[in-house]
């Protein structure tokens, strides 16, 4: 009979050892995208025009590019979790699984490195 | 692979309608990624300038996308109620069956409730 306790003799024994921080990561970005999603859904459904001068004045105005900043980056973070464990669920070949996660992982650094930039341009043309 | 150990696959079981609720937390999540790529898009052609602004935005005005965009904003919905009964189960709430099974109502009638409400502006107003 072992002296370990069962943690002790499960801990470490998963098949990737991070399983607990992509857990806990997937849930602070679902709290966090939560109010941001209800902010953008409300905002995008209330915006009273949508030409070119009153949607890039819209972006720029107050605090919208920082949630918006936010927005895009939680939601890549949050979708490229999300997409990993679909990806990781599904796919059993060693190398198309890590293709498609190589892939996946450039594809949303890519979303939220470019959603970020064009606000940021949009946010320090318009602004004083 | 092949010691490790397999839970019975999903189709032994008998079906019950909050799986359906599960896997499409799933689908809609995938969705959601897609729809990642089309607000990242919008806001590129923003910070582009006024032509690109507006040949995207003559494509998202179209019917197609209309719809699309429509089913992105249900897929949203949905998948930030169902989203929120997670969130309750990662707190330790709501595991009882009959638990469960009246929270997987209340996801399907507010989504149907708060998608009826977006879409009702979306529609009034033009969609962005």
């Amino acid at each position: 009979m072992s002296l370990r306790t069962p943690l002790a003799r499960v801990l470490n024994q998963g098949a990737a050892h991070d399983g607990v921080g992509h857990w806990v990561a997937e849930r602070v970005t679902a709290l966090a995208l939560a109010p941001l999603s209800i902010w953008l859904l409300v905002a995008l459904l209330s915006l009273p025009r949508s030409d070119y001068a009153s949607i890039s004045a819209w972006v720029a105005s107050g605090w919208n590019p920082v949630w918006l900043s936010l927005t895009v980056l939680l939601a890549a973070w949050h979708s490229w979790l999300g997409v990993q464990m679909v990806v990781e669920d599904y796919v059993h070949s060693v190398l198309t699984k890590t293709l498609t996660l190589l892939l996946c992982a450039f594809v949303h650094a890519l979303l939220a490195a470019s959603g970020i930039y064009a606000v940021l341009r949009v946010a320090l043309r318009v602004a004083p | 692979m092949s010691e490790r150990p397999l839970s019975p696959h999903v189709f032994h079981y008998k079906w019950a309608y909050t799986m359906t609720l599960s896997i499409l937390h799933r689908v809609s999540g995938l969705a959601l990624a897609l729809g990642l790529i089309g607000l990242t898009a919008w806001l590129v052609s923003i910070s582009l300038g006024g032509a690109q602004y507006a040949a995207l935005q003559s494509v998202y005005l179209s019917w197609p996308l209309q719809i699309l965009i429509a089913i992105a904003i249900v897929t949203l919905v949905y998948h930030f109620c169902n989203g929120v009964r997670h969130l309750a189960w990662d707190v330790g709430w709501g595991y009882e069956r009959h638990q469960a099974r009246r929270s997987a109502a209340i996801v399907v009638a507010a989504t149907v409730i708060i998608s009826v409400a977006c879409l009702y502006f979306m529609f009034r107003h033009g969609a962005a």
